[in-house]
């Protein structure tokens, strides 16, 4: 047998998302169970538990809900991700819960994705839930989404009832202009009804099954090739090297988060604003003659500058926003609601500041995708938008331009709780170096 | 496929290269949890690949037992030699003998013994930081876990009240007495590890391949028969991991597919002889990794109320 890595295989990371007891976790669980990725020491498991509770019919959702509160209530409450693999590609599930409550994880699941998986039940049709999940998708900046009509099982696999429900989804859609593909699909994780095999009862369907849309989506780079972006993560200096040319080794260690740098190219380092230019890029593997996000590299550079982590090294082509007084959305993840005035750790790329929040513009309706202006507080599961004032300005870009660093997190100071998911609203004016003619 | 496109293990290299750097920029006191075992020789390569040509910043730590394979204390102790880093070795029979664990009567599994010695180790050093090598695909309860995995002041994991983990941007924040496991191959696959190993041309203990063994049939698996008895008078501490009688028992053509001690790991029959063979041996594979570990076989929250009490 040849093994699977003789050839480069794509990764795509999705998510599942969906309202309690629409069937996301059984949807998981067909998926696995058809592409035979579950085993049999899994399979005796679920057996054993169907003899038990389930009146001896096996329960998929058991394969991906693995704590225990989660069994006994028959609810998904964290992410749980999930790897499967195809001849065709490789794949990260995330399964995200569908309780309000719980919404901060779907959050979670989908800020890595690639691709959303938002289902609806066929007897319920669009709800609350769909709404929130299709918003938060585009908030993340998914690129791909798929609407999944499940349980068509249970409305004799209708096309009238699946037309419905898509147009009503059509209807929103268009306030949510960020997806590049949509896709439509009927089917039933219970039975397995276009899933990973196409169903006998949906004649009037002609589009692909779910696993061979996941396994032939265009998913073109979701990395930004487009202007270098190099938040420094740790200076590599060695400690009393053996090796005497290491002595006054100084290197920058990090993942490059956007566009490509190559040897010999001018640099910027933000916000000190001293240029350089580009003397290797290292790697354990050695040196390369060009890198592109995400790889992790060590560039050393041709003078000796002061860079410290939290820094950022830049092209000079295309220069990121540099100010203090930022624009946010964020996704309120704590109990305690967000309130004009408080202050809160704020993590940007490798660096850590505080920040102040100066005032809350809008709350965002779920319902109808409107802002609400000025509302007093943000509880948890709320979206908003935040005006934020920090420590020390941040180097960013806005978040649909390049998620890494377009994107912060806020952690209450006190619990250290994770307490906001923030994407930033891109920079009024780029940094302008004050004195260029001075710069070396 | 264009050139500026990282495959599989590219991308699940550079995203453990990037967690791995967070940890030495972040904490204070880390600690490599390195068992010899597969998945921490490849934390070790990413630890390589992360900090050359500076030294890893942090030294290894390792929880024995009392039950290991030799194989892989000579291999551990080696491998860490070659690195140039620092072993700290914690024993359960210390901690037995300092009262800080204390032996079940009638269990001689000491799995669960290997929590109040992790976390003795971790207050003796003040560690702040624990990485391991444990992946989501493993088990159900993992599949819950983050990158970095907040415990509480008693070492606790409070699985519905897990920070959100959102893009790249980790929250390390600790108060005093608190403490972060953060597991850099969280999204990588038993598959995965393989082909890594096999790329990056890195040596494991050759217990994981094909040898012969004498084995005895104990709870549905193949056990390896423990070391003869010294002899010297001592207590035995295989005590009932010792092949009775009415057990059947047999020189087997066996590897290890994951590592335990010798009490809790399950042989598998298998010829195969190299890492080629081992990758075919997986993809073919119709059990689980953890299906022949006998201490994840306790119930099916087994793990789940071990990693609440502070295991790995």
């Amino acid at each position: 047998m040849k093994s699977v890595s003789q050839h480069p295989i794509e990764l795509l990371r999705f998510n599942t998302c969906g309202s309690v007891d629409d069937g996301k976790s059984t949807l998981i669980g067909r998926l696995l169970y058809d592409s035979k990725s579950i085993m049999e020491d899994q399979m005796e498991a679920l057996e054993r538990s169907a003899d038990i509770t389930g009146g001896g019919q096996v329960n998929l959702a058991n394969l991906t809900d693995g704590l225990r509160a989660e069994r006994e209530q028959g609810i998904t409450i964290d992410v749980a991700y999930r790897y499967f693999a195809t001849p065709k590609r490789k794949f990260i599930v995330a399964d995200t819960p569908g309780h309000v409550q719980y919404t901060r994880n779907m959050v979670t699941g989908a800020s890595t994705a690639n691709l959303s998986i938002v289902l609806i039940d066929a007897r319920n049709g669009v709800i609350e839930q769909t709404r929130r999940h299709s918003y938060i998708s585009a908030l993340l900046g998914i690129p791909h989404i798929v609407f999944a009509v499940n349980k068509m099982d249970l409305v004799d696999w209708s096309e009238e009832r699946f037309r419905e429900i898509r147009d009503d989804i059509e209807d929103f859609l268009p306030k949510l202009d960020t997806f590049t593909d949509v896709k439509f699909l009927p089917l039933s994780a219970l039975d397995g009804g276009n899933v990973v095999n196409p169903s006998e009862y949906t004649p009037w369907y002609e589009g692909p099954t779910l696993m061979g849309h996941l396994e032939s989506v265009h998913i073109a780079s979701d990395w930004n090739l487009n202007a270098f972006r190099f938040p420094v993560q740790w200076v590599n200096r060695p400690n009393n090297p053996t090796d005497k040319t290491l002595h006054d080794f100084r290197g920058f260690s990090g993942q490059i988060a956007g566009g490509i740098v190559k040897v010999g190219q001018e640099v910027l380092v933000l916000p000190s604003g001293r240029k350089s230019f580009v003397k290797e890029i290292q790697t354990f593997d050695g040196n390369l003659d060009e890198a592109f996000s995400p790889q992790s590299v060590t560039l050393v550079l041709e003078d000796d500058l002061d860079i410290s982590r939290g820094d950022m090294i830049v092209g000079t082509d295309s220069l990121p926003g540099h100010s203090a007084d930022i624009s946010a959305r964020v996704c309120w993840m704590e109990q305690r609601p967000l309130q004009a005035g408080q202050k809160y750790f704020l993590k940007h790329g490798t660096q850590t500041v505080q920040a102040k929040v100066i005032s809350l513009d809008s709350r965002i309706n779920i319902q109808t995708y409107e802002p609400e202006p000025h509302p007093a507080e943000l509880a948890m599961n709320d979206i908003g938008e935040v005006r934020l004032r920090t420590a020390k300005p941040l180097v960013f870009d806005g978040y649909t331009t390049n998620r890494l660093t377009g994107s912060i997190v806020l952690v209450e100071p006190s619990t250290n709780a994770t307490a906001a998911a923030g994407m930033l609203r891109g920079p009024e004016k780029v940094y302008q170096p004050e004195y260029d003619d001075f710069m070396i | 496929m264009s050139s500026y496109h990282l495959d599989h293990l590219e991308y699940l290299e550079t995203e453990a290269i990037h967690v791995l750097r967070e940890v030495a920029a972040e904490f204070e006191r880390p600690v490599v949890l390195f068992s010899g075992g597969k998945d921490s020789i490849c934390i070790l390569r990413l630890a390589e690949k992360a900090f050359r040509p500076s030294d890893i910043p942090m030294p290894f730590l390792n929880i024995e037992t009392g039950h290991e394979f030799p194989e892989l204390i000579e291999f551990r102790d080696r491998r860490a030699e070659e690195l140039g880093a620092k072993l700290i070795v914690r024993t359960v029979d210390e901690a037995i003998e300092k009262g800080l664990a204390t032996a079940t009567p009638g269990q001689t599994s000491r799995n669960k013994l290997q929590i109040p010695v992790l976390l003795g180790a971790i207050d003796e050093f003040q560690f702040d930081c624990c990485i391991g090598g444990a992946r989501r695909d493993e088990e159900k309860a993992r599949a819950k876990e983050r990158f970095f995995s907040f415990r509480d002041s008693f070492g606790q994991w409070d699985p519905k009240n897990q920070r959100p983990e959102i893009w790249n941007l980790y929250n390390a924040r600790l108060n005093p007495g608190e403490n972060m496991r953060v597991f850099p191959l969280s999204n990588w696959t038993e598959t995965d590890v393989w082909e890594y190993v096999q790329k990056e041309n890195l040596e494991v203990p050759n217990i994981y391949f094909s040898h012969e063994r004498e084995c005895f049939f104990r709870g549905g698996q193949w056990l390896p028969a423990p070391p003869p008895q010294d002899g010297n008078g001592t207590p035995d501490p295989y005590e009932g991991a010792r092949p009775t009688e009415h057990e059947e028992h047999r020189t087997m053509t066996c590897r290890v597919r994951t590592i335990a001690d010798m009490i809790s790991t399950g042989m598998i029959e298998s010829p195969a002889e190299c890492i080629d063979d081992i990758i075919a041996e997986v993809a073919a594979a119709r059990v689980t990794e953890r299906g022949t570990r006998a201490d994840d076989k306790a119930s099916e929250a087994a793990m789940e109320d071990r990693k609440k009490a502070g295991y790995f």
